[in-house]
């Protein structure tokens, strides 16, 4: 199972759980398994069939735009990590 | 080498082998930008944005400046501010380090903290709703002003090809994008097979506290098509590089830097044997002293107690 790591602001659809694990071999799949769990977080996650604007997601600390995107494949221990699209200090 | 004022001695920065850090068959180098006259990269785009502000008629004697920053180019907009006449303040996230405050306020310029828990992206809103209430207040915003990308085309990214004319990738810090965005299309556009990597702060889970994902931010001047990727870097890794910089290559530099060099180190093996990789240090290590980042310890601790105020 992937684990999905849960920002702070999105913890109100997990029950606060900072960690969410699910099956799958894509970003996709885990993240549909994700939201059959917590449909809270549908909206938050996802644009229709697109991964929504405004939030990153990370898979082993890639950023998977530059991947294959929902379709990156993920391996049983990877993390996957959800992070808001903040402005960096400067 | 002479020079008649202060920001005539910005820029060309030394580009340093890493010998002892370099993955076999790789070459890493150092770009040193702490060695700039306020000691961040950041003089480089304050230089070139009052430039801009000025050539555009915007600033006039006596005006009044505000931008949001985190402290390295509110520290740098300060000494050029300082120099010439104009008043400074900036909008900084309230924990950030004690020197950046001591030097901000020792370069003339006034300070507003914003909140915390909203890092630099409550920096940001409070700077463009302070300047909206006052239209005569001149805000450079470095998060979207073109010169800001425009100087790292100019300037670092030429100097990086004119030092190492054989570079086949370039890994910088993600803060307003504008140093990736600028070097990156500066390289390729005379490169198209060099690659462009965003060193990513993980910043703690407090920073990431808005009220929804509306909140969310991208700067207007980062290219996010220049990239080749973009990975994060947590405060532990970028620590434990920054201390084996120090301990291996006697390079005493901010958490930034050991975040750019671990992504450096990582990319090597999807790069050709042989490549050249040049890594941005953006500022050096003194500004941090007092956060506890480089006190003896084990670097996990330390990471774990910093985490709210590593990146800040």
């Amino acid at each position: 199972m992937a684990s999905v790591r849960i920002p702070t602001i999105l913890r109100k659809h997990t029950e606060g759980a900072a960690r969410v694990a699910a099956d799958g071999d894509t970003v996709r799949e885990v993240f549909t398994n994700v939201v059959d769990t917590h449909p809270g977080l549908t909206s938050s996650l996802f644009d229709g069939d697109d991964l929504r604007g405004f939030i990153n997601v990370y898979v082993a600390d890639e950023d998977i735009r530059y991947l294959d995107g929902l379709a990156t494949p993920v391996a049983g221990s990877d993390e996957i990590a959800i992070m808001p699209a903040v402005a960096g200090g400067a | 080498m002479r020079y008649g004022d202060v920001t005539q001695a910005i820029g060309n920065t030394p580009l340093v082998h890493l010998p002892n850090l370099s993955p076999p068959g790789y070459r890493i180098w150092l770009k040193l930008e702490g060695m700039n006259p306020t000691g961040s990269i950041k003089d480089r785009i304050a230089l070139a944005m009052l430039d801009a502000a000025e050539a555009e008629g915007r600033l006039g004697p006596g005006a009044r400046i505000l931008e949001p920053t985190s402290g390295n180019t509110g520290i740098a907009l300060a000494a050029i501010c300082a120099t010439r006449g104009y008043s400074l303040t900036c909008v900084m996230p309230a924990n950030t380090s004690r020197e950046r405050r001591q030097l901000l306020r020792l370069f003339g310029a006034s300070i507003i903290e914003s909140p915390a828990e909203k890092g630099s992206n409550g920096a940001v809103r409070m700077a463009q709703q302070l300047a909206n209430e006052d239209p005569d207040v001149v805000m450079p915003f470095q998060y979207g002003n073109a010169a800001n990308p425009r100087a790292h085309h100019d300037t670092t990214a030429a100097e990086i090809l004119s030092d190492l004319p054989s570079v086949t990738a370039f890994v910088a810090g993600l803060g307003t994008g504008g140093t990736v965005t600028g070097v990156g299309h500066r390289l390729k556009s005379t490169n198209p097979a060099i690659k462009v990597f965003a060193a990513e702060p993980e910043y703690a889970d407090m920073v990431y506290g808005l009220r929804n994902l509306d909140e969310g931010y991208v700067p207007e001047v980062l290219d996010p098509d220049v990239l080749d990727s973009r990975i994060k870097v947590d405060s532990r890794k970028a620590l434990a590089w920054t201390r084996r910089l120090v301990a291996e290559e006697g390079i005493f530099a901010g958490v930034s830097t050991g975040a750019s060099l671990q992504v450096a180190v990582r990319v090597c093996d999807r790069l050709p044997s042989g490549s050249d990789v040049v890594a941005l240090s953006p500022d050096g290590g003194w500004k941090y002293l007092s956060t506890g980042a480089f006190d003896v310890g084990d670097v996990d601790d330390l990471a774990d107690d910093l985490s709210t105020t590593l990146w800040a």
